[in-house]
């Protein structure tokens, strides 16, 4: 397929930016990965307790845990406490808004979880199918990112890349977007942000997600050690899982900053729409 | 006039983001009520349970751990003490009447006494509990080798699971006895006991006592406790709600391997 479509005006044309795979994956994965934050947090909810160790209870209480007390009118107070420090979180973890309106103990808020209320069978099978449609769809994109030499020719930082990271971080801070030709490309930190949840934050969460398997467990006896034990990694699952939703926020933050609807169609047909200098033009 | 472009436009998004999110949450729990959307999801389970076989042999064992790992109390879960007279006058004489009865696809249908339980081939290991709501603890346990009982009653070659009968109702009324299936890989793993000991001391009753089933390779849930009588089956579809396990019943995993 031909990389560049004709301009469609004056001064702008249209770059073939996203392959069909690519723009269908990446789709695949946002449904996958939001309805597995969403059935996580229901299923943390059934113990929403975190540890560090080989067990939840080796003598030492949890590092994280929400939870709820009555006040003196009986009503829950939601309590969050972090390395032994208490901090009253109602309405938002601990005790939130129930069905009928109501405030109950629950984890996290009803609106955040799937299926909206307790409920850890549905939300097991939530979460462990959609974690095989995200497994797969990652399967496939590697593949495909290798196949197609997308991951060595778009996402592979260059050297000229590396010499301009601090370059990049200032463009950034001033939400200044690249221009014509260099639109065309991901610059140095979008490439490594991409990288490093595509190889790295991925894989982990996976990877934690097969250590809190007792039949996985015993693949090689004592791998799930290298993390921790099994409650580690149940607590490591939890922190990628969250560092997962603040890369989504600054990826649709710069989304938005640097023109939402070109990226969005880019993203749907393909096809992202760049400022061409006039100069440019005529040079060709 | 300069046409009021982005705010207006941003607002729209963001307020289309908030009621799609809503309609997508909501939508989500109409599909959790319906009949066929748990059904496919539940097709994860096999795919889950077949990958989990591919990957691991049929015969590894679960990791095991020092005393000094234990936890300081062994967590109860569930039922802690069965509202059960039968059960109730059994734990009063210490279990001197109990008795494991064993039928179902035999050969030789048996039922075996505490102290005959205790006479078989036995194992001991130091293992993780691995709670389906996302806890672990972790106990030293004693018991006789589910395979010795099995080959002493000679299963028949169509049984295919092994049930698990238990004492503790799961209703208030009495009614809803706990029960639970395995099928034969696990039932004859080396580490598949009917334990009768916890941290070197007799299996307390709210730990199972007088026996409970370890499973080491699946999700506490499996692990049934206070078992009065195993059955050999090919099919429990006839059982009770015919998952296979009182939390089956219920929407959870037969396969409980993660």
């Amino acid at each position: 397929m031909e990389n560049v479509a004709a301009g469609v005006r004056t001064g702008t044309m249209l770059y073939y930016r996203h392959t069909l795979p690519v723009r269908l994956m990446h789709w695949i994965n946002v449904l996958a990965l939001a309805i597995l934050l969403a059935s996580g947090l229901n299923i943390f909810g059934a113990h929403p307790a975190l540890y560090w160790g080989k067990s939840s209870y080796t003598g030492e209480g949890p590092i994280f845990l929400i939870s709820a007390r009555e006040d003196a009118n009986g009503d829950p107070v939601g309590i969050t406490r972090i390395f032994g420090h208490d901090f009253v979180t109602t309405g938002v973890l601990g005790a939130s808004a129930g069905e009928d309106g109501e405030l109950v103990p629950v984890a996290f808020p009803s609106w955040l979880t799937i299926p909206g209320p307790r409920w850890l069978a549905m939300a097991r099978r939530w979460h462990l199918f959609f974690a095989w449609v995200f497994v797969l769809n990652g399967l496939c994109y590697l593949a495909y990112t290798l196949a197609s030499r997308h991951l060595a020719r778009d996402l592979a930082p260059t050297a000229v890349d590396w010499r301009s990271i601090g370059s990049s971080i200032i463009d950034h801070l001033r939400f200044r977007h690249p221009k014509g030709d260099a639109a065309k490309r991901y610059n140095v930190l979008q490439k490594l942000a991409y990288l490093a949840v595509i190889l790295v934050v991925f894989p982990l969460v996976i990877l934690m997600g097969f250590a809190m398997s007792p039949r996985l467990d015993t693949l090689y006896p004592g791998w799930i050690d290298l993390f921790g034990g099994r409650q580690s990694a149940r607590t490591i699952h939890f922190i990628l899982a969250w560092l997962l939703v603040a890369f989504v926020l600054i990826h649709v933050f710069e989304v938005i900053v640097s023109g939402f609807w070109n990226h969005l169609r880019s993203m749907i047909t393909g096809r992202y729409r760049i400022d061409v200098e006039a100069s440019d033009e005529t040079a060709r | 006039m300069r046409p009021p472009a982005r705010p207006p436009r941003r607002r729209f998004l963001g307020r289309a983001a908030a009621a799609g999110g809503a309609l997508l949450l909501s939508g989500c729990d109409a599909l959790s009520r319906s009949a066929w959307f748990p059904r496919l999801l539940g097709s994860g389970e096999s795919l889950s349970a077949a990958a989990q076989r591919l990957l691991t042999s049929r015969k590894a064992l679960a990791q095991e751990f020092s005393d000094a790992d234990r936890s300081p109390e062994f967590r109860s879960n569930g039922t802690a003490m069965p509202n059960n007279p039968d059960y109730e006058a059994l734990s009063a004489r210490a279990f001197v009447d109990y008795r494991l009865a064993v039928g179902g696809l035999v050969e030789k249908p048996a039922s075996f006494s505490l102290a005959e339980l205790r006479a078989l081939p036995s194992r001991t290991q130091t293992t993780r509990h691995d709670c389906v709501e996302g806890w672990s603890a972790i106990g030293k346990w004693q018991g006789a080798r589910l395979s010795a009982l099995l080959e002493m009653v000679k299963p028949r070659p169509e049984a295919r699971y092994v049930m698990f009968y238990c004492a503790d109702p799961m209703e208030d009324d009495g009614t809803a006895p706990y029960y639970e299936s395995i099928d034969f890989d696990d039932a004859f793993h080396e580490q598949t006991i009917l334990a009768y000991q916890l941290n070197d001391r007799p299996l307390p009753i709210k730990n199972g006592a007088p026996i409970r089933l370890r499973v080491e390779r699946q999700l506490g849930y499996k692990h049934a406790k206070y078992i009065m009588r195993i059955e050999l089956v090919e099919s429990f579809a006839h059982i009770a709600g015919g998952k296979g396990g009182y939390w089956e019943d219920y929407g959870y995993e037969w396969y409980a391997g993660i």
